[in-house]
């Protein structure tokens, strides 16, 4: 089986985000940029399931701007066998949206043939937690989202799902897509030798026109705006006064 | 290309999975941070310049640099373990055939640790050639007898290597003959009669004090020639120059950077310290001091990985670099007032653990002379 795993190139975790001036997204000119952690634990699984004899190859996609390419080989350090890059815009600020990037993977995936496609649940700069959605839609594979547990076996996924409440299990049949949540594994950095090995994996490049997969836009970002900054807090002299205001904020 | 990104963003990984609580712990109990060498080694990234064909990356100095570099700014003491990456250069380039197939691929796994190595002696620093250790034939090895100290890593070892005389001094008419280098096997010398004693130190780098009493090391110890050893440990230098340089690139980074945080939040007369001149220009100072000494350790690197004459450029980088973060630490200290004496926010931590780089493995005044006398040609004065 292949695996074919979608990663994005997003503003890293630890980077605190920075509304541009013009208020039309967030600043992403010379700020550090990294896989989305959703991401990296679907391609941790993927590689996971690799290394139980349950998979022979592993897919890394990126979709977006040429520099994607370094999130690509990040991917091939950490174990992916190659990779393909899908150069669909020149602009780092130019978010590809969830249903072309649904598309393209699909064309992507019928000319791979992957029988799994492990995802992030979301990305986290446009949290729309979708592309899976309808990516196995596109398809008419099974579906299953938010995986905190993931089991092969033969033609079944075994996924236990987060969901409101508590787990939830659920047997999928493969060809299937499943995207992954946070607690589902912890990835690994990429070793010297495997950063080494990464150097010589395939990286192909290719536009959204091989795939005949045409880029639109149906969105249209009104406003980009910080988050309202936290007010300064009260210091009370005593329990009595503590009741007043909380009776005042809940309306009693 | 090596991408160094990924090896930073690997080393930057495994750094943040210990954190800085994590030194700061071992450094009040005087401990040394296993875990972390073992998964710095198994991960391949302290045998960076051992040669592929003996297990390890066989990448360049510049890459090395990165990983150090990469420690330091984390918060990590490279100290710990950055002598894992250069002692088998010694070995390497000077030992036989036999004994590099021997040691290095099991360096390269991490089954055996060579991270220490024994030059200093009480009575003998900077003026190595007056060092009195005394290795002496014998039918099938060799009787060590002297005291080494400051020998740092040593518990944490499983080999060292040795300099000691193989002639006493003034039998051969030039004064870097008659030393020789030796591979010694620390368990064995252990039970053979070698004594280590802790010394209590400001710093937590596991130092120690060496009495080897008849000591016998076996024949194959040696490494190179015999008598002419003195230039088989100095060719070694640049290279340990060069990487303690990219250590003190990485302090002076992570003062600056904890630096700039703390002068943004901290608030005294209604306002951030950092729109005081008097907290930012020496911030400022700091910042342009390590990027220049960053560009000499960056040129020192790329003439030695193109096997190039860098003896002078490795000693000004280090110095630079020593200089630079020293500066940017005392900075620190100061940005930080009174909070920077406490060992919560780890600068004091740091700023003892660079101070080490004046003085060790070469002091600053002997880098001054090295550039007097063998770079400007000034007259000799010892
Ligand atoms: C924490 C630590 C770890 C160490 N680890 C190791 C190790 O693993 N292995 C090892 O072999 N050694 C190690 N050393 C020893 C270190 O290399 C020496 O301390 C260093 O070389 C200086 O030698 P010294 O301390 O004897 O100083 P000295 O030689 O006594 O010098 C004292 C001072 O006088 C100055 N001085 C001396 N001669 C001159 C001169 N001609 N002109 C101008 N100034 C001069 C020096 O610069 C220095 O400032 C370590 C030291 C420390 C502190």
């Amino acid at each position: 089986m292949k695996i074919l795993v979608p990663v994005k190139r997003v503003l890293d975790y630890n980077v605190k985000a920075r509304v541009k001036a013009d208020g039309s997204g967030i600043d992403l000119a010379n700020v550090k940029m990294s896989m989305n952690p959703f991401d990296e634990i679907a391609l941790e699984e993927a590689i996971r399931i690799k290394e139980k004899g349950n998979a022979e190859e592993i897919i890394a996609v990126s979709i977006g701007v040429q520099q994607n390419q370094e999130t690509l080989r990040t991917a091939l350090a950490m174990g992916a066998d190659r990779a393909i890059l899908v150069v669909a815009t020149d602009d780092v600020h130019n978010d590809i949206e969830p249903l072309t990037v649904a598309n393209i993977l699909a064309a992507i995936t019928l000319k791979e043939g992957p029988s799994l496609i492990l995802c992030g649940k979301q990305a986290i700069d446009n949290d729309f937690n979708a592309t899976a959605q309808m990516l196995s839609a596109k398809l008419k594979w099974s579906q299953a989202t938010f995986a905190s547990e993931i089991d092969v076996k033969d033609d079944i996924i075994r996924v236990t799902r987060e969901v409101d409440g508590g787990l939830q299990t659920i047997d999928a049949k493969i060809p299937a897509v499943v995207s992954v949540d946070l607690r589902l594994n912890e990835p690994r950095y990429a070793s010297l030798p495997n950063i080494m090995k990464a150097k010589r994996k395939p990286l192909e490049e290719i536009n959204p026109a091989d795939l005949g997969v045409e880029i639109t836009q149906r969105l249209k970002v009104i406003e980009t705006k910080e988050p309202d900054s936290r007010e300064a807090g009260l210091i009370l002299e005593n329990i009595d006064q503590l009741v007043e205001k909380i009776q005042e904020n809940v309306g009693g | 290309m090596i991408d160094t990104k990924q090896i930073r963003e690997s080393v930057a990984t495994i750094c943040q999975k210990y954190g800085e609580e994590y030194w700061r712990n071992l450094d009040k109990k005087k401990e040394y941070p296993t875990d972390f060498v073992k998964e710095m080694t198994t991960s391949g990234f302290l045998n960076i310049l051992i040669p592929q064909e003996y297990g390890g990356a066989g990448l360049g100095l510049k890459e090395a640099c990165i990983v150090l570099e990469e420690l330091s700014l984390q918060g990590a003491h490279a100290g710990a373990c950055h002598a894992q990456m250069y002692v088998m250069g010694t070995l390497l380039r000077h030992g036989s055939d036999k004994q590099k197939k021997e040691y290095l691929p099991r360096i390269s796994s991490g089954e055996l640790r060579l991270q220490s190595f024994a030059v200093t002696e009480p009575n003998s620093g900077t003026d190595t050639t007056s060092i009195k250790t005394m290795a002496k034939k014998t039918n099938d090895g060799w009787i060590i007898n002297g005291q080494k100290v400051w020998i740092s890593r040593v518990e944490h070892s499983d080999l060292m290597i040795l300099l000691a005389r193989t002639k006493p001094q003034g039998a051969l008419p030039k004064k870097t003959d008659g030393f020789s280098v030796f591979l010694v096997d620390i368990e064995q010398a252990k039970e053979s009669g070698l004594k280590i004693v802790k010394i209590d130190s400001m710093i937590n780098h596991h130092s120690c004090e060496l009495f080897f009493d008849d000591v016998f090391i076996p024949d194959e110890s040696i490494i190179g020639e015999e008598d002419k050893g003195f230039r088989a440990i100095m060719d070694g230098m640049n290279a340990e120059r060069i990487l303690i340089a990219s250590e003190c690139i990485g302090d002076g980074k992570y003062f600056i950077e904890k630096s700039v945080n703390y002068a943004k939040t901290r608030k005294i007369f209604n306002r951030e310290i950092g729109m005081n001149q008097g907290i930012q220009f020496p911030i400022a100072e700091c910042y342009s001091q390590i990027e220049a000494a960053s560009l000499m350790v960056d040129k020192a690197a790329t003439l030695f990985d193109e096997g190039k004459k860098c003896g002078a450029e490795a000693n000004m980088a280090k110095m630079l670099a020593a200089d630079a973060s020293w500066k940017a630490g005392t900075t620190a200290m100061e940005t930080f007032g009174g909070f920077g004496f406490s060992k919560e926010y780890d600068i004091e931590r740091k700023f003892r653990e660079t101070r080490l780089y004046q003085t060790a493995p070469v002091s600053r005044n002997l880098i001054l002379s090295y550039i007097a006398e063998h770079v400007l040609n000034l007259p000799r004065s010892f």
